[in-house]
């Protein structure tokens, strides 16, 4: 019963949001363009780091293209579903219109993550899954069911922690009414998740491994991938997701706390 | 001029209150950092003959350049556009793109302090790339920085324009921001890239907006007349475009709820 009333609303919401990106036509064309030219843009700077040199942090360029496709399609996913949602919590606290989402009875967390969705984003998950596809014919990759599986459930972990670092960062705005600013700087982090963890120094790998996990969202998926799977390394990204799961749920329980709406 | 230094008193006085979001913004400029980190950790610099102090250098003044460069005018402009705000602008005796640019200028000075303050942990952290650039190439790179920011704020002005006619166009500021992103020197300095790149990117405005200037800034050689002639020949193509394209824009415009 409860499960159905949230499909139910969720079918709305896909119903309205796409209706509304409809209305911008050539938006969606122009949006194809640029996520088409995004990738080849990063191929070709990954193609300038190998012109001289076999192999960076251990990665080839064929094993390196793998994170570039699981990038491509992690970032397909924060284009069509985190983004523009997640934007909106900082208009719903500044104009106190979360007031209205608190009011509704329905979870709140489920209906500020959910609530739109920007299809342009699609297609940067096609062409992710087309790359890899690619990858798995360069680099003689067996697929088996298991391998398959394991795949699936390293790129969903990925997804969990990508959407609590997002909702994390945005829930902050109940307190700082203003950041904005804060998920470009996210943004901005996440982009060396294109590259292998093992290419930085080591400072920076410590970093990106236990403040801002990035090294656990792409590299842990395409060692999968190329079927280095350390069965230690999946585990503990399943543990951390669930970690950041739990935690970014708790903080925005937390954060509401907090929210003193508009004008009172 | 008066009239442009009121604007910029008020548009600096308005962009101190958010000192926060622009110290974040300064921050979100760090890409080249990670840049650099991926070409000297994997020795990727001997290939193209710049040593690693050099290359630290040029990803330093890169940042600065990118910081003293960026564009968002068409954000802006779509929201006035789409709101309606732009009407009451439009009636006062003065180029809307004054306030904007204004605006622009007044959010380098505040975030000016910030940038140092990066570049000073910088240093802390590669004490041998620290370097005092000569008087008249910091001049020169501080030019040609200036230089860049008047092309892209033209540029972006002309797909401002173009809201008269779709509504939206920061995504075709999006699509244009791909190839800036990659060519620009941003990522990776153009003497890297391959010969059938180099081959015609010297022709293109994108080398002159974070290249140029920052091999200026950095010591690195550069041919410098030749830089400065394309970036005045771009800005001069760019002018009498916007300037065509905003009084055809005007006629079109239709003040939403009319």
């Amino acid at each position: 019963m409860i499960k159905n009333k949230y499909l139910v609303v969720y079918r709305k919401f896909l119903h309205t949001s796409f209706a509304s990106e409809l209305e911008y036509k050539t938006n969606i064309i122009i949006d194809t363009i640029t996520s088409i030219l995004s990738l080849v843009g990063s191929i070709f700077l990954l193609s300038i780091f190998f012109q001289n040199t076999g192999s960076i942090g251990g990665w080839k360029f064929e094993q390196a293209l793998i994170i570039q496709g699981i990038y491509t399609i992690l970032n397909g996913i924060t284009n069509t579903w985190f983004n523009p949602n997640l934007r909106e919590i900082v208009t719903h606290v500044r104009e106190g219109t979360l007031d209205f989402v608190l009011l509704k009875p329905i979870d709140s967390q489920f209906f500020i993550s959910l609530n739109k969705i920007n299809p342009s984003g699609f297609l940067e998950i096609i062409l992710g899954v087309g790359l890899l596809f690619y990858c798995i014919k360069i680099n003689q990759i067996n697929v088996s069911l298991s391998f398959f599986i394991l795949c699936l459930i390293t790129i969903f972990c990925s997804i969990c922690i990508l959407y609590s670092l997002w909702f994390f960062i945005s829930s902050t705005t109940i307190w700082f009414v203003k950041t904005w600013n804060a998920t470009e700087v996210l943004r901005s982090f996440l982009y060396i998740g294109r590259f292998p963890i093992t290419s930085f120094s080591f400072s920076l790998r410590i970093f990106f491994s236990i403040f801002i996990p990035i090294a656990f969202i792409t590299t842990i998926p395409s060692e999968v991938f190329l079927g280095l799977n350390q069965l230690w390394k999946i585990i503990l990204q399943i543990v951390i997701s669930c970690v950041f799961l739990f935690t970014s749920r708790r903080f925005w329980l937390f954060a509401l706390k907090f929210y003193s709406s508009a004008s009172s | 001029m008066h009239k442009l230094f009121t604007l910029l008193k008020v548009q600096y006085s308005n962009m101190l209150e958010y000192r926060v979001e622009i110290a974040l913004w300064a921050i979100s400029g760090i890409i080249p950092f990670f840049m650099l980190n991926i070409w000297t950790n994997n020795n990727l610099n001997e290939s193209i003959n710049i040593n690693n102090t050099m290359l630290s250098r040029y990803f330093l003044s890169a940042f600065f350049v990118r910081q003293f460069s960026v564009v968002w005018v068409v954000f802006s402009f779509e929201e006035d556009v789409l709101l309606g705000k732009l009407s009451p602008y439009i009636i006062q005796p003065l180029n809307p793109f004054f306030r904007y640019f204004t605006q622009h200028i007044a959010e380098q000075i505040t975030r000016f302090p910030f940038a140092i303050i990066i570049a000073f942990i910088f240093f802390l952290l590669n004490p041998e790339s620290i370097w005092i650039p000569n008087l008249i190439f910091l001049f020169l790179s501080i030019i040609s920085t200036f230089l860049s920011f008047l092309i892209q704020f033209l540029i972006q002005s002309i797909i401002a324009c173009l809201c008269f006619w779709t509504e939206k166009a920061s995504s075709i500021e999006r699509l244009l921001f791909i190839p800036t992103l990659f060519l620009s020197g941003l990522l990776a300095p153009v003497v890297s890239f391959p010969q059938y790149v180099k081959s015609w990117i010297y022709l293109t405005p994108f080398p002159y907006l974070i290249d140029f200037p920052a091999n200026l800034l950095s010591g690195n050689k550069t041919n410098i007349s030749g830089g400065f002639i394309m970036q005045i020949l771009w800005i001069l193509l760019l002018l009498p475009l916007f300037i065509k394209i905003w009084s055809e824009g005007t006629k079109k415009y239709t003040a939403m709820g009319s």
